[in-house]
Protein backbone atom coordinates (compact mmCIF):
# COMPACT_ATOMS: atom_id res chain seq x y z
CA UNK A 1 0.00 0.00 0.00
CA UNK A 2 3.00 2.62 0.98
CA UNK A 3 4.35 2.03 -2.70
CA UNK A 4 0.66 2.59 -4.62
CA UNK A 5 0.83 5.60 -2.48
CA UNK A 6 4.50 6.09 -3.20
CA UNK A 7 3.63 6.02 -7.09
CA UNK A 8 0.49 8.47 -6.94
CA UNK A 9 2.68 10.85 -5.05
CA UNK A 10 5.78 11.02 -7.29
CA UNK A 11 2.86 10.95 -10.13
CA UNK A 12 1.22 14.07 -8.57
CA UNK A 13 4.31 15.63 -8.56
CA UNK A 14 5.50 15.07 -12.28
CA UNK A 15 1.86 16.43 -13.46
CA UNK A 16 2.86 19.59 -11.38
CA UNK A 17 5.81 19.97 -12.62
CA UNK A 18 4.75 19.67 -16.16
CA UNK A 19 1.53 21.83 -15.51
CA UNK A 20 4.66 24.29 -15.55
CA UNK A 21 6.28 24.06 -18.63
CA UNK A 22 5.68 27.07 -19.35
CA UNK A 23 8.61 28.35 -17.26
CA UNK A 24 10.12 28.00 -20.77
CA UNK A 25 9.15 31.76 -20.96
CA UNK A 26 10.95 32.42 -18.56
CA UNK A 27 7.77 34.10 -16.41
CA UNK A 28 4.32 34.29 -16.61
CA UNK A 29 3.00 35.79 -19.32
CA UNK A 30 -0.21 37.52 -17.42
CA UNK A 31 -0.85 38.39 -13.61
CA UNK A 32 -4.14 37.83 -13.71
CA UNK A 33 -4.12 33.64 -13.02
CA UNK A 34 -7.34 32.80 -15.16
CA UNK A 35 -5.95 34.45 -18.46
CA UNK A 36 -2.61 32.26 -17.80
CA UNK A 37 -4.36 29.15 -17.44
CA UNK A 38 -6.07 30.02 -20.87
CA UNK A 39 -2.86 30.95 -22.29
CA UNK A 40 -0.75 27.43 -20.78
CA UNK A 41 -3.64 25.25 -22.24
CA UNK A 42 -3.68 26.81 -25.66
CA UNK A 43 -0.12 26.97 -25.20
CA UNK A 44 -0.53 22.79 -24.54
CA UNK A 45 -3.18 21.78 -27.31
CA UNK A 46 -1.37 23.81 -30.23
CA UNK A 47 1.30 21.69 -32.01
CA UNK A 48 5.19 22.46 -32.45
CA UNK A 49 5.63 22.31 -36.45
CA UNK A 50 9.37 21.77 -35.98
CA UNK A 51 9.28 19.30 -33.63
CA UNK A 52 6.11 17.81 -34.34
CA UNK A 53 5.71 15.43 -31.16
CA UNK A 54 6.04 18.30 -29.06
CA UNK A 55 3.34 21.35 -27.87
CA UNK A 56 4.49 25.04 -28.33
CA UNK A 57 4.84 25.35 -24.46
CA UNK A 58 7.09 22.56 -24.39
CA UNK A 59 9.61 23.08 -27.71
CA UNK A 60 12.66 25.53 -27.44
CA UNK A 61 12.03 25.94 -31.24
CA UNK A 62 12.28 29.76 -32.88
CA UNK A 63 8.95 29.11 -34.24
CA UNK A 64 7.02 27.62 -31.34
CA UNK A 65 8.49 30.75 -29.58
CA UNK A 66 7.02 33.22 -32.21
CA UNK A 67 3.51 31.44 -32.11
CA UNK A 68 3.65 31.86 -28.36
CA UNK A 69 4.20 35.17 -28.86
CA UNK A 70 1.23 35.30 -31.15
CA UNK A 71 -1.14 33.23 -28.92
CA UNK A 72 -0.67 36.08 -25.82
CA UNK A 73 -0.85 39.21 -28.38
CA UNK A 74 -4.32 37.86 -29.47
CA UNK A 75 -5.49 36.89 -25.88
CA UNK A 76 -4.12 40.45 -24.75
CA UNK A 77 -6.12 41.85 -27.70
CA UNK A 78 -9.25 39.82 -26.05
CA UNK A 79 -9.56 37.33 -28.68
CA UNK A 80 -11.42 34.16 -28.03
CA UNK A 81 -9.55 30.25 -27.59
CA UNK A 82 -11.96 30.12 -31.00
CA UNK A 83 -10.49 32.65 -33.00
CA UNK A 84 -7.14 32.19 -31.85
CA UNK A 85 -7.39 27.98 -32.96
CA UNK A 86 -8.80 29.02 -36.21
CA UNK A 87 -5.93 31.75 -36.85
CA UNK A 88 -3.69 28.94 -36.17
CA UNK A 89 -5.51 26.10 -38.37
CA UNK A 90 -6.36 28.81 -41.38
CA UNK A 91 -2.64 28.59 -41.67
CA UNK A 92 -1.25 25.40 -40.59
CA UNK A 93 -3.86 23.23 -41.05
CA UNK A 94 -6.05 21.04 -38.21
CA UNK A 95 -2.61 19.05 -37.85
CA UNK A 96 -1.43 22.19 -35.48
CA UNK A 97 -4.21 21.23 -33.06
CA UNK A 98 -3.93 18.10 -30.65
CA UNK A 99 -7.42 17.82 -30.59
CA UNK A 100 -8.63 18.09 -34.37
CA UNK A 101 -12.23 19.12 -34.93
CA UNK A 102 -14.71 16.36 -36.09
CA UNK A 103 -14.93 17.17 -39.88
CA UNK A 104 -15.09 15.51 -43.01
CA UNK A 105 -11.43 15.02 -43.04
CA UNK A 106 -10.92 13.51 -39.53
CA UNK A 107 -14.36 11.73 -39.15
CA UNK A 108 -11.94 8.28 -39.62
CA UNK A 109 -9.79 9.46 -37.13
CA UNK A 110 -12.54 10.10 -34.52
CA UNK A 111 -15.10 7.35 -35.63
CA UNK A 112 -12.68 4.51 -35.56
CA UNK A 113 -12.00 3.94 -32.05
CA UNK A 114 -15.72 3.67 -31.48
CA UNK A 115 -15.74 1.32 -34.55
CA UNK A 116 -12.83 -0.87 -33.40
CA UNK A 117 -14.59 -1.32 -29.91
CA UNK A 118 -18.01 -1.87 -31.62
CA UNK A 119 -16.38 -4.86 -33.83
CA UNK A 120 -14.24 -6.36 -30.65
CA UNK A 121 -18.17 -6.27 -29.02
CA UNK A 122 -19.95 -7.71 -31.85
CA UNK A 123 -17.02 -10.60 -32.65
CA UNK A 124 -17.02 -11.70 -28.60
CA UNK A 125 -20.72 -11.52 -28.45
CA UNK A 126 -20.43 -13.95 -31.45
CA UNK A 127 -18.21 -16.80 -29.87
CA UNK A 128 -19.86 -16.91 -26.83
CA UNK A 129 -23.08 -17.40 -28.46
CA UNK A 130 -21.55 -19.79 -30.37
CA UNK A 131 -20.05 -21.79 -27.42
CA UNK A 132 -22.98 -21.37 -25.37
CA UNK A 133 -25.28 -23.15 -27.83
CA UNK A 134 -22.70 -26.04 -28.10
CA UNK A 135 -23.56 -29.33 -26.30
CA UNK A 136 -20.77 -29.79 -23.65
CA UNK A 137 -20.28 -33.23 -24.97
CA UNK A 138 -19.87 -31.78 -28.83
CA UNK A 139 -17.32 -34.19 -30.42
CA UNK A 140 -17.70 -32.31 -34.17
CA UNK A 141 -14.21 -30.07 -35.27
CA UNK A 142 -16.37 -27.98 -37.21
CA UNK A 143 -15.40 -25.10 -34.79
CA UNK A 144 -11.67 -23.63 -34.86
CA UNK A 145 -12.82 -22.20 -31.09
CA UNK A 146 -14.64 -24.73 -29.68
CA UNK A 147 -12.55 -27.79 -31.47
CA UNK A 148 -9.93 -28.23 -28.21
CA UNK A 149 -12.07 -28.53 -25.81
CA UNK A 150 -13.94 -30.69 -27.99
CA UNK A 151 -10.72 -32.79 -28.18
CA UNK A 152 -10.19 -32.55 -24.48
CA UNK A 153 -13.72 -33.98 -23.79
CA UNK A 154 -13.21 -37.18 -26.77
CA UNK A 155 -10.16 -38.28 -25.30
CA UNK A 156 -11.16 -38.31 -21.42
CA UNK B 1 -10.55 -24.30 -45.24
CA UNK B 2 -10.83 -20.93 -45.87
CA UNK B 3 -11.99 -20.49 -41.87
CA UNK B 4 -8.60 -21.70 -41.01
CA UNK B 5 -6.67 -19.47 -43.78
CA UNK B 6 -7.95 -15.80 -42.75
CA UNK B 7 -5.93 -15.06 -40.02
CA UNK B 8 -3.06 -15.95 -42.12
CA UNK B 9 -4.26 -13.77 -45.24
CA UNK B 10 -5.44 -10.77 -42.97
CA UNK B 11 -1.69 -10.65 -41.11
CA UNK B 12 -0.10 -11.08 -44.59
CA UNK B 13 -2.13 -7.93 -46.02
CA UNK B 14 -1.43 -6.28 -42.95
CA UNK B 15 2.29 -6.59 -43.53
CA UNK B 16 2.54 -6.10 -46.93
CA UNK B 17 0.67 -2.43 -46.38
CA UNK B 18 2.99 -1.77 -43.40
CA UNK B 19 6.35 -2.77 -45.82
CA UNK B 20 4.79 -0.61 -48.53
CA UNK B 21 4.57 2.56 -46.43
CA UNK B 22 8.31 2.22 -45.09
CA UNK B 23 9.43 1.70 -48.11
CA UNK B 24 7.78 4.55 -49.57
CA UNK B 25 9.15 6.61 -46.25
CA UNK B 26 12.73 4.98 -47.09
CA UNK B 27 12.60 6.20 -50.60
CA UNK B 28 11.52 9.83 -49.71
CA UNK B 29 7.87 9.30 -52.15
CA UNK B 30 6.56 9.88 -48.77
CA UNK B 31 7.59 12.26 -45.94
CA UNK B 32 5.09 11.68 -43.21
CA UNK B 33 6.57 14.93 -41.49
CA UNK B 34 4.76 16.88 -44.50
CA UNK B 35 2.02 19.11 -43.58
CA UNK B 36 -0.79 19.60 -46.17
CA UNK B 37 -0.88 23.73 -46.43
CA UNK B 38 -4.49 24.88 -45.61
CA UNK B 39 -3.75 27.61 -47.98
CA UNK B 40 -3.77 25.88 -51.24
CA UNK B 41 -6.25 27.67 -53.88
CA UNK B 42 -6.84 30.17 -51.62
CA UNK B 43 -5.67 34.05 -51.83
CA UNK B 44 -1.88 34.70 -50.85
CA UNK B 45 -0.95 35.96 -47.86
CA UNK B 46 -0.53 40.03 -47.80
CA UNK B 47 2.53 41.54 -46.45
CA UNK B 48 4.61 44.70 -46.50
CA UNK B 49 7.84 44.31 -45.42
CA UNK B 50 11.18 45.85 -45.27
CA UNK B 51 13.19 44.93 -48.49
CA UNK B 52 17.19 43.28 -47.58
CA UNK B 53 18.41 44.82 -51.11
CA UNK B 54 18.81 48.60 -50.75
CA UNK B 55 17.27 49.31 -53.87
CA UNK B 56 13.76 49.16 -52.84
CA UNK B 57 12.39 50.75 -49.68
CA UNK B 58 9.65 47.95 -48.84
CA UNK B 59 8.26 44.72 -49.96
CA UNK B 60 4.56 44.95 -51.24
CA UNK B 61 2.94 41.78 -51.96
CA UNK B 62 0.12 43.29 -54.02
CA UNK B 63 3.44 44.66 -56.67
CA UNK B 64 3.55 41.01 -57.67
CA UNK B 65 -0.08 40.53 -59.05
CA UNK B 66 -0.05 40.17 -63.02
CA UNK B 67 2.36 37.97 -63.44
CA UNK B 68 2.68 34.23 -60.69
CA UNK B 69 5.32 34.39 -58.40
CA UNK B 70 7.65 32.14 -56.53
CA UNK B 71 8.16 32.71 -53.00
CA UNK B 72 11.30 31.11 -51.24
CA UNK B 73 11.31 30.95 -47.99
CA UNK B 74 14.82 31.01 -46.66
CA UNK B 75 17.83 31.94 -44.71
CA UNK B 76 21.62 32.45 -44.33
CA UNK B 77 21.28 30.15 -40.96
CA UNK B 78 19.63 27.38 -42.68
CA UNK B 79 22.07 24.66 -44.71
CA UNK B 80 19.77 23.10 -46.36
CA UNK B 81 18.75 26.49 -48.51
CA UNK B 82 22.88 26.62 -49.74
CA UNK B 83 21.48 23.11 -51.83
CA UNK B 84 18.87 24.56 -53.51
CA UNK B 85 20.43 27.77 -54.02
CA UNK B 86 21.85 26.28 -57.57
CA UNK B 87 17.99 25.52 -58.32
CA UNK B 88 17.20 29.22 -57.94
CA UNK B 89 19.77 30.52 -59.97
CA UNK B 90 18.49 28.57 -62.77
CA UNK B 91 14.85 28.69 -62.50
CA UNK B 92 15.54 32.46 -62.08
CA UNK B 93 17.48 32.54 -65.53
CA UNK B 94 14.00 30.77 -67.22
CA UNK B 95 11.72 34.13 -66.77
CA UNK B 96 9.10 32.08 -65.99
CA UNK B 97 7.91 33.72 -62.47
CA UNK B 98 9.24 36.12 -60.46
CA UNK B 99 11.05 34.86 -57.34
CA UNK B 100 10.84 36.54 -54.44
CA UNK B 101 12.81 35.73 -50.63
CA UNK B 102 11.18 35.88 -47.53
CA UNK B 103 14.21 35.85 -45.46
CA UNK B 104 13.23 34.17 -42.64
CA UNK B 105 14.07 35.35 -38.99
CA UNK B 106 17.37 36.59 -40.55
CA UNK B 107 20.02 39.49 -39.73
CA UNK B 108 19.69 41.55 -43.29
CA UNK B 109 23.51 41.99 -43.61
CA UNK B 110 24.40 38.21 -43.07
CA UNK B 111 21.38 37.58 -45.58
CA UNK B 112 23.21 39.92 -47.94
CA UNK B 113 26.77 38.73 -47.38
CA UNK B 114 24.64 35.30 -48.51
CA UNK B 115 23.45 36.75 -51.62
CA UNK B 116 27.05 38.78 -52.65
CA UNK B 117 28.37 35.02 -52.23
CA UNK B 118 26.31 32.73 -53.88
CA UNK B 119 24.54 34.82 -56.49
CA UNK B 120 21.23 36.62 -56.28
CA UNK B 121 18.55 34.97 -57.68
CA UNK B 122 15.44 37.07 -56.35
CA UNK B 123 13.92 40.07 -57.89
CA UNK B 124 12.86 41.39 -54.14
CA UNK B 125 14.17 40.00 -50.56
CA UNK B 126 11.47 40.52 -48.07
CA UNK B 127 12.74 40.76 -44.54
CA UNK B 128 11.21 38.77 -41.74
CA UNK B 129 13.08 39.12 -38.49
CA UNK B 130 10.01 38.74 -36.60
CA UNK B 131 8.74 35.53 -38.24
CA UNK B 132 5.19 37.16 -38.28
CA UNK B 133 4.68 36.93 -42.51
CA UNK B 134 6.03 33.01 -42.08
CA UNK B 135 2.97 32.47 -39.46
CA UNK B 136 0.82 34.20 -42.32
CA UNK B 137 2.39 31.45 -44.57
CA UNK B 138 2.13 28.35 -42.70
CA UNK B 139 5.70 28.18 -42.36
CA UNK B 140 7.62 25.25 -40.31
CA UNK B 141 11.33 24.99 -41.72
CA UNK B 142 13.31 26.41 -44.26
CA UNK B 143 13.47 26.30 -47.53
CA UNK B 144 9.90 26.61 -48.18
CA UNK B 145 8.61 27.53 -51.84
CA UNK B 146 4.60 28.76 -52.80
CA UNK B 147 3.91 28.97 -56.07
CA UNK B 148 1.34 31.61 -56.60
CA UNK B 149 -0.44 32.30 -59.97
CA UNK B 150 -0.88 36.02 -61.41
CA UNK B 151 -4.57 36.41 -59.68
CA UNK B 152 -2.67 35.45 -56.43
CA UNK B 153 -3.85 32.22 -55.69
CA UNK B 154 -1.50 29.72 -54.02
CA UNK B 155 -1.00 27.18 -56.42
CA UNK B 156 1.76 25.03 -54.67
CA UNK B 157 4.00 24.50 -51.45
CA UNK B 158 6.77 22.65 -51.32
CA UNK B 159 8.72 22.04 -48.37
CA UNK B 160 12.54 20.82 -48.09
CA UNK B 161 15.67 21.96 -50.88
CA UNK B 162 14.02 22.61 -54.68
CA UNK B 163 16.06 20.48 -57.54
CA UNK B 164 15.32 20.59 -61.25
CA UNK B 165 13.42 17.67 -61.21
CA UNK B 166 11.11 18.63 -58.12
CA UNK B 167 10.89 21.99 -60.09
CA UNK B 168 9.63 20.38 -63.43
CA UNK B 169 7.44 17.77 -62.69
CA UNK B 170 5.65 19.54 -59.38
CA UNK B 171 5.67 23.59 -60.53
CA UNK B 172 5.86 23.31 -64.21
CA UNK B 173 2.40 21.21 -64.74
CA UNK B 174 0.59 23.63 -61.82
CA UNK B 175 2.25 26.85 -63.06
CA UNK B 176 0.89 26.05 -66.59
CA UNK B 177 -2.50 24.86 -65.73
CA UNK B 178 -2.82 28.04 -63.01
CA UNK B 179 -4.30 25.90 -60.94
CA UNK B 180 -3.54 23.64 -57.32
Amino acid sequence: MTGLARALISLACTLILSSQALAIDGSAAFSDVATQARYDALAHNLRCLVCQNQSIADSNAELAADLRRQVREMIAAGQSDQQIKLFMTERYGDFVLYEPPFSARTSVLWAAPLLLLLACVGGAWRVIRRRSQQPIDDTSTEDVVGSKDANVGRSS
Amino acid sequence: MWRHLTPAIAFALLGISLTWVLLRIGSHDLDVREIQSPLLGKPAPIFSLPSVLDAAPRVESGHFLGAPYLINVWGSWCAACREEHDTLLKIASQHQVTLVGLDWKDDPNAALAYLSELGNPYTEVASDQEGRVAIDWGVYGAPESFLVSAQGIVLFKFVGPLTEAVWNDQFLPRLQKGAP
